[in-house]
Formats: C-alpha cells, structure tokens, sequence
C-alpha cells in the first residue's frame, strides 16, 4: 500500500512538473541570456575603451598641461586592456571583481577628465570634443541599462534554480550549473554616469 | 489519497504562483499608456501641434517602418530621465521587434529635462551625436523661451531628418552661449522656424491654415487630433542610446 501510494505521488510530482511549462529547457536558457547580457556589458566597455585615445587626443590638444589627467585615463585604460575577457570571467567571482575594479577606476578618471575639460572654453565649444562628449554619455547610458541587464538575468537565472519547478531540474540534470553571483557594484558610484553636466 | 493528491497541487501552485510574484515586485515606474504616437500627459502640446507631429511621425512609420513617438510626462518618478527613458520605450515596445527601430522623445516638465531615447536598430543613423545635437542645438533654446510646442516639433523633425541620413550638425551646444554659426543649416533651421511661426501667427494657435504651411502639417483634414486609430509599439527594445539635455 505504502509502496503503491509513494510511487503514485513521484508520478504525480513528475506529471506536474512536465505540466507547469515543460521547464527542462529554462535552465540552459536563462544560462544563455545571462551569458549574452554579460556580453553586452562587456561590449559597451570595450566601446567606451574605443572612444578613449580620440577623447584624451583632443583633450591634449587645448589642456596639454593636464598631464595627470589624462595619464590617470590612459592608465586605466591600459589596465581594462590587460583583463582577459570571455565566458570564463563569468564563472571566475574572483576576475569579475577585477574587472568591475578596473572598469570603476577609468570610469572615475574619465569623471575627473570631464571635470577638467570644464575649465577650457575653447575646448568645449570644439565640435569633436561635443561629438565624444555625448558619445561618451551615450556609452556610459548604454553600460548602465546593460548592467542592469545583466542582473536582471542573473536574478531570473538563480531564481529559476532556486524554486519549484526549476529547484527539481537543476537537481536531476543540470547540477553543474551553479547559482551565480549577482553583480554588485564595487567602486561607488559605479552606476552613476559621469557627470559631464554643462 | 487526497493528501497525496492535495500536496503536489498545493506545490505547484506554489510554483505557478512564485513566479509571477517575484516579476511583479521588481521596482520600475509607472508609465502612461501608449495612447498614440504622441503621448501628451503632461498637457503641454496643443491639438495642432499634436497633429503634425502625428503626422510626420506617422509618415515616415509608412515609408520606412521606424517608429517615433512623442511623450511628454508631468514627473519621472524620481529616476533619472535616461533610466526612465529606456524602460518607457520597452515598456511601449516601439519599434519593430527584430529591427528595434524605435525612437522616443520625451520631456519632463518638472525635472526641466528631455531625452531622445533610440532603440537598437538606429543607434547607427541617429548617433549619441545627433542626438545630443538634436537636443542641445535644436530643441534646447526653444525650450527655454519657453517655446516648448515649437521644440517638440522641431525636435521630431530633426529627428525625420536624422534618420534619413539628412540632418546636418548645427552650431550651438551645451554652453547657453550662442557662439559660431555653421550658416547653412543654421539659416534653414531659421526659415523652417520662421515660416512655422509665422505659419501659426495669424489669429492664435488654432488657427494654423495659413499661406505658408510646410507640407508636414498637411493640417486641415487631421486636425480633429485623432491618431489613425490604434498605434502600438511593434515590440522593440531599447539600449539606453541617445542624448539628454536641460533648460
């Protein structure tokens, strides 16, 4: 009898799990969504690395005596450019933390960079300077929403792995896909765009 | 028998339910409903105006399926206008779902801000550039002689204009000060700008069938401010590109 009724409830529990949303391919799913989403976020960076030696060129020609400033972004820049990017970052806390780190600082010499392009008229009436100016914004928008994104995903992600249905598929098959840990944002203020006010 | 029965029901319904709790709780603000292409709910576009923005936008929707639509909003709720200007336009969807080409501009009147909002799929024609270009140039100092019916329209057509490739950058930025004069742009930009004003001179704002009415406008027969029924976002999304400014 007990033997009967036990192997009545696994088939239950099992029929009611396929029912609600078939949700063996959820895992893998949101897996990939957080990978593509962590991609944006890298690929925002990496555009706002790009705009970076036009930037501090055009700076150089109106403030050339700013030195520190514009060593302080070079550097930083130079210092994202040796973090080794890719899918094993993500699966690597450690080299997230680094990389977050890294990005924090250029994005505070970029701030400190705007702050003193302020001081030269002539500089901020230069069009090139105008046009790396909104893109700069533009970018640092951009990096932001893709943030959010991401843990955004990954918040769907450790979701679906913690809770029913999802708790059951990660047990019986996909046990080697980990919860992931959220995004936090190290340096402070690392949300905010820099304020490149008029 | 009904405790066995009762106890995976009562889980999945558990199940069922978690879900929906945990996407509804996420903070975001709460958006108006996409009324038309142009959404006007912090009163500040009178019906004439509404029309030919409607109009243009939904003019160049049929030669080339972007999707412009035009909000203004009383407040943001506390969140920075780009932070709202995004989830709006995915909220909206505006744009088609596989091209994203959708492009949202929206003021904030107590927060004194306006934001050209650009989906993914136009990030290439209508930059960051243009469009702070857009913002700062073009719609900016209207905006602060308090033209804001003039701004909006001209802003829209800034952006027709960007989108197909046509506008060129104007002189004047960020810095209230007026310097340098690209002179071509800028003297048509004046010509559009005269002729709309004194388009809608003669006898008050309702009165806009005047001699001098740019082909926009195509006015009379829309001017009952009714969108061509049932406008919605295609289900584009947004990445945060464009420009903001404030007056």
């Amino acid at each position: 009898m007990t033997k009967y009724s036990s192997l009545r409830a696994l088939f239950c529990t099992a029929l009611i799990t396929t029912l609600a949303g078939c949700g063996i391919n959820t895992i893998p799913t949101l897996d990939e969504q957080v990978k593509s989403n962590w991609a944006q976020v890298e690929n925002q960076y990496q555009r706002r690395a790009d705009l970076i030696p036009n930037l501090v060129s055009t700076v150089k020609g109106y403030a050339a005596h700013e030195s520190t400033t514009l060593t302080a972004v070079t550097e930083a820049r130079a210092k994202v450019g040796t973090i080794q990017l890719g899918n094993n970052l993500l699966d690597n806390p450690q080299a997230m933390a680094q990389f977050d780190q890294a990005q924090g600082e250029l994005s505070s010499a970029l701030r400190r960079l705007m702050v003193v392009a302020e001081r030269y008229p002539d500089l901020k009436a230069n069009q090139n300077f105008l046009t790396l100016q909104s893109q700069l914004e533009g970018t640092e928008n951009r990096i932001s929403v893709a943030r959010k994104d991401y843990i955004g995903a990954v918040g769907r992600y450790n979701t679906e792995i913690r809770t029913f249905p999802g708790r059951i598929w990660h047990m019986i098959m996909y046990s080697d896909m980990q919860v992931r840990d959220s995004y936090s944002a190290t340096t402070a203020g690392a949300e905010q765009a820099p304020s490149v006010e008029f | 028998m009904i405790t066995y029965l009762s106890r995976p029901i009562a889980a999945l319904l558990i199940g069922l339910i978690l879900p929906i709790v945990s996407t509804t709780t996420t903070a975001a603000p709460s958006f108006p409903k996409l009324s038309g292409r142009v959404v006007d709910t912090a009163g500040m576009l009178s019906k004439t105006t509404e029309a030919k923005i409607d109009a243009l936008a939904q003019g160049h929707e049929q030669a080339t399926g972007n999707q412009i639509v035009v909000a203004t909003v009383k407040d943001l709720q506390g969140y920075d206008i780009a932070d709202y200007g995004y989830q709006l336009g995915r909220h909206w969807q505006i744009g088609q779902k596989d091209k994203n080409n959708g492009v949202l501009l929206l003021l904030a009147k107590s927060e004194r801000k306006v934001r050209v909002e650009v989906g993914y799929g136009l990030e290439g024609q209508l930059t960051d550039a243009i469009s702070s270009n857009i913002v700062n140039a073009v719609m900016l100092p209207q905006f602060r002689k308090g033209q804001f019916e003039e701004g909006m329209l001209a802003g829209t057509q800034s952006i027709v204009q960007a989108l197909g490739g046509e506008y060129k950058m104007r002189s004047g930025g960020r810095s209230s000060s007026t310097s340098r004069s690209d002179l071509g742009g800028f003297a048509l930009f004046i010509v559009i700008m005269l002729i709309q004003f004194f388009g809608g001179m003669g006898g008050g704002r309702r009165r806009r069938r005047g001699l001098f009415f740019l082909p926009l406008g195509m006015g009379s027969s829309r001017s009952g401010g009714g969108f061509g029924g049932g406008f919605s976002g295609g289900g584009g999304s947004f990445g945060g590109g464009g420009a903001s400014g404030g007056w």
